[in-house]
């Protein structure tokens, strides 16, 4: 390669590493406010866990259709992706796996349906003309709950009406800045309710168990989606932060090899240079 | 005297947490005081202000968007999808929702569910407006 595209090549490496740093940055102090918000959300979805272990737990009266497992005809799939790539594995390890799932249990498109967050998994989907539902994209990277609580709300009234009979929520867990781990949690019907760590205190209910579980419990389910959203964003801003760190990394040896063969292919010219004036000289004499 | 430890909890982290005498909230029921030693209990909230009373006379109003209140002897917990202390709600905020809400509903046809959606956001818009007002 002549000298002057070795050159080229290092000046546009190290403007990508520049970007790739920034944005490695960016994507830390992303993560560190996700974080912060997980934890602020955390007092809420302990809280309204213990209410309805309680309930649910202490009383076989109360019966609520969000309770009860029916024949499925129709499962739901809720998938958290991101709005933008540039993230590692992120994306398409949850896509890959989403799409195998739907593969392996349901033969017509009838028999499933998808409520899908981001862009990128909406893109996917729709390329494969699955049947989306509804979708949400451009959330913000710190999203309130009133950002997403009309999808969260959506898709608890699509199972209340039998639009779907059960719904299966897939996302990116965060567990630390270096590891996530792909989730897959049956959110509809709600099953795993007295496993928490109910105290069993007998509460009074006023009105009436019935009337508290139909406010509960989909306040319930939308705030199991909102803390799910959470933990996706966190997980997408630790893989972006180390994706991005690779990419510095990578840059940063990519520009050593190439500063290397830079000041090699250099000294190849004034060496050249030299001996032909020397060749030139001795012609000379 | 004794006093009653109160938190209110949102999605987005705690509003409020502070010790009353009383605590008087608006139920589905009908209105609930609350005094220390309550026994548990369990109620939906509607669309209102909570009045925190607390020991040095002082009455902190929040206004909450429903949900439910949790009572226990030493503690009062109530979680809400969404509540602000009196003093933090802007009240221009509130006012321009209000007005948002007042001409959807102008507009749709009562069969919509917009039409439902739109007088829950008036209600809510209200709600913050009287309690700012009432600090």
């Amino acid at each position: 390669m002549a000298l002057r595209d070795i050159k080229a090549r290092i000046d546009s490496t190290k403007k990508t590493m520049q970007i790739t740093k920034a944005m490695e940055m960016v994507s830390a102090a992303k993560l560190n406010r996700a974080e912060q918000n997980a934890r602020s959300f955390g007092p809420y979805v302990d809280k309204i866990q213990e209410v309805v272990g309680s309930i649910a737990s202490g009383s076989s009266s109360a019966r609520h259709s969000m309770l009860i497992s029916r024949p499925v005809k129709k499962t739901g799939y809720f998938v958290v992706t991101a709005d933008r790539g540039l993230a590692g594995a992120y994306n398409s390890n949850i896509l890959r796996h989403v799409y195998r799932t739907i593969q392996e249990r349901h033969k017509s498109a009838d028999e499933y349906a998808l409520i899908v967050v981001g862009k990128v998994g909406v893109n996917f989907f729709k390329s494969r003309k699955m049947n989306i539902l509804d979708s949400i994209t451009g959330v913000a990277d710190q999203p309130s709950f009133a950002d997403i609580k009309a999808i969260a709300s959506k898709a608890v009234s699509l199972y209340a009406d039998g639009t779907f009979d059960e719904l299966y929520m897939y996302y990116n867990h965060f567990v630390s800045a270096i590891q996530n781990d792909l989730t897959e949690k049956k959110l509809l019907p709600l099953t795993d309710l007295s496993s928490g760590k109910s105290k069993s205190s007998s509460y009074e209910y006023e009105p009436s168990e019935d009337e508290i579980l139909e406010v509960l419990l989909p306040q319930y389910a939308e705030s199991l989606i909102y803390g799910a959203l959470l933990d996706a964003k966190a997980a997408e801003h630790a893989s972006r932060m180390t994706a991005m760190k690779n990419a510095t990394d990578n840059a940063n040896e990519l520009i050593g090899q190439l500063t290397l063969s830079f000041n090699r292919e250099r000294q190849a010219a004034i060496t050249q240079e030299i001996t032909e004036i020397v060749g030139g000289v001795a012609a000379l004499e | 005297m004794k006093t009653i430890q109160v938190s209110v909890v949102t999605p987005d982290g705690p509003v409020f947490e502070g010790n009353a005498r009383m605590v008087s909230a608006k139920a589905k029921s009908g209105e609930l005081g609350i005094l220390p030693g309550h026994i548990p209990l369990v109620a939906p909230l509607t669309i209102s202000a909570v009045r925190v009373h607390e020991e040095d006379g002082k009455t902190h109003y929040v206004a909450v968007s429903g949900g439910f209140i949790e009572v226990r002897p030493e503690k009062v917990t109530i979680l809400a999808e969404s509540a602000e202390a009196a003093s933090e709600i802007e009240v221009d905020r509130a006012k321009a929702a209000k007005e948002r809400a007042e001409k959807r509903l102008a507009g749709s046809k009562q069969e919509d569910i917009d039409f439902a959606r739109a007088e829950l956001a008036l209600k809510k818009a209200l709600n913050r407006i009287d309690v700012a007002t009432q600090k």
